[in-house]
């Protein structure tokens, strides 16, 4: 598959796969610096597949087969419900910058990779979801299909601009709300792939995935696969904080946490969280021995997720941020399910009463480690497991904290600004 | 081989916490701390789907579901 040079070579720990220095927003540098897209069609599922590429929204799921699956149910479906491209460039989670950051800097690169997707699943149309509020980025991608009108390559692409919210990104979520609906998380099934925007079999994939798929179109999973590890191929975006110089790094997948984290300026590490609000905390142990590999992270109830790496230095108080966060994730419930609308919040006041010191008995939080059990696995969508493995890990890694705040009272950097950011969403859902 | 078992299966979204089917078969399902239920997810024996129909036609939101499932 590979015919083009390869224009950018890695290195260790500095790549430049997916964001371009200087970066390429219009079409000619784009062009300039990686030629012309090969007219690839269905084969590229099997060169996907080749490459072990994995999603890169959060859950991790192999691309391959979600397309293969989009691909063989529009093969089999009459009626003309072609399937169609959703890319997903949402974004809620308030610790990531690297969807943006990649639709801002390299947003051909996410066009290429909808248009080689939609050619190999059979789709003639793409949809790139941004919120709404993320003015630069709405323009940089309407810039960038404005831009190739003259490529001819027989696919539709359109921006959507969507409502910002948390749940907005996720996938049924995404997919009600292109029909009309509220962005509200749906009971599965049906999937997208099987019925999503229109009824059509709808190929859901974050931004970052679909690049990494647009480089695999190019150069071929043999290449894709040369940087990374036999296991945990090729690279991936994180965005970092808590940190010297934080931002949006692009790291080969396998590297040891500790070197992203020296690479990005750390002192002082009390706690890291990898892979956001949805994500699990290491003990400062943890994140110096583990690295960015699936496999690693997993031996310690973590993942990768969205790439989003959190470090919280030793003089913040965790409990104040968990609790602070905690109660924004049971903000952002879609108050649809029960177990969610209500065991979020519930969770979110024991956890307050734990930071403040007023869990003097610890019976809040003997509730709401029940009350975490009792919650996982139960809503429609994964919104209540992001927050159970937020909260249970926490609670793990800052167990002294916890102790110390039960025995004397809420620590000197109780009342420090806080760190962890937590947005004011917007409030509609349409 | 193949053989379907039957399964419950709950719609959390059209759930609103009625109760009624923890009434009706306590031996599955149980509530939780704000009244909605808990599906205990092991298959349904032929002996006990008799009880498990009864609880997802009372469901008054028809957000019970006695489902198919596939086993080896
Ligand atoms: C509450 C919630 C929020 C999510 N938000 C996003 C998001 O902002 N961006 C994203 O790509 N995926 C998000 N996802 C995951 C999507 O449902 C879906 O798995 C993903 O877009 C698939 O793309 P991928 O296979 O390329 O990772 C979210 C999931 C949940 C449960
Ligand atoms: S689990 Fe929560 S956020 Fe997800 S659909 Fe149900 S109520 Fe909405």
């Amino acid at each position: 598959m590979t015919t083009l040079a390869e224009p950018f070579a890695d290195g260790e720990t500095d790549v430049a796969r997916l964001l371009p220095r200087p970066p390429a927003a219009r079409l000619v540098d784009h062009l300039a610096r990686l030629g012309t897209p090969p007219s690839s069609g269905r084969e590229l599922i099997g060169e996907v597949e080749r490459a072990g590429l994995r999603g890169r929204g959060g859950a991790g799921f192999p691309t391959a087969i979600k397309m293969e699956a989009v691909r063989s149910r529009g093969a089999r479906l009459l009626q003309g419900r072609k399937p169609i491209v959703v890319a997903n460039g949402t974004e809620g989670e308030p610790l990531s910058a690297k969807d943006k950051t990649l639709l801002v800097h390299a947003p051909h690169l996410v066009l290429d990779g909808m248009v080689a997707a939609a050619r190999a699943v059979g789709a003639d149309e793409g949809v790139v979801c941004v919120e709404r509020t993320a003015t630069p980025v709405v323009h940089a991608l309407e810039r960038a299909i404005a831009e190739r009108r003259n490529l001819a390559d027989g696919i539709t692409l359109r921006v959507a601009p969507t409502p910002a919210r948390y749940v907005v990104g996720e996938e049924t979520a995404l997919v009600n709300w292109l029909n009309g609906g509220d962005a509200k998380p749906t009971f599965t099934p049906p999937r997208p792939f099987e019925r999503g925007v229109d009824r059509r079999p709808t190929l859901v994939d974050n931004v970052e995935t679909l690049a990494h798929a647009a480089l695999i179109a190019r150069f071929g999973a043999k290449w894709w696969r040369s940087a990374g590890t036999e296991t945990d191929p090729g690279t991936m975006l994180v965005t970092l904080s808590g940190v010297a110089r934080p931002g949006v790094y692009e790291v080969p997948l396998g590297s040891p946490l500790r070197h992203v984290l020296r690479n990005a300026g750390v002192h002082d590490v009390g706690g890291v969280l990898v892979g956001g609000y949805f994500g699990a905390w290491l003990t400062p142990r943890q994140a110096a021995m583990v690295t960015l590999s699936t496999d690693d992270l997993k031996v310690m109830g973590a993942g990768l997720g969205c790439g989003a790496i959190a470090v919280l230095s030793g003089d913040t108080c965790p409990l104040a941020e968990l609790a602070r966060v905690t109660q924004w994730l049971a903000s952002q419930s879609a108050g649809q399910c029960g177990a969610c609308a209500h065991g979020l919040p519930a969770i979110a006041g024991a956890v307050q009463h734990i930071a403040d010191g007023s869990d003097r008995d610890a019976s809040a939080e003997a509730a709401a480690r029940r009350w975490l059990d009792m919650v996982a696995g139960r809503g429609a969508c994964k919104l209540p497991d992001g927050a159970v493995r937020f909260v249970s890990s926490g609670f793990t890694v800052f167990a002294e904290h916890i102790a110390e705040h039960r025995a004397r009272g809420p620590c000197a950097a109780f009342d420090a600004p806080a760190v962890l950011p937590v947005p004011r969403p917007e409030e509609s859902w349409r | 081989m193949s053989a379907t078992r039957k399964k419950l299966r709950l719609d959390p979204i059209m759930c609103v916490g009625h109760g009624l089917c923890a009434e009706l078969f306590p031996e599955r399902i149980t509530l939780d701390d704000w009244g909605y239920p808990i599906i205990d997810p092991t298959p349904i024996s032929p002996a006990l789907e008799e009880h498990a129909r009864r609880a997802t036609d009372a469901c008054p939101t028809l957000a019970l579901l006695l489902e198919r499932e596939r086993t080896r």
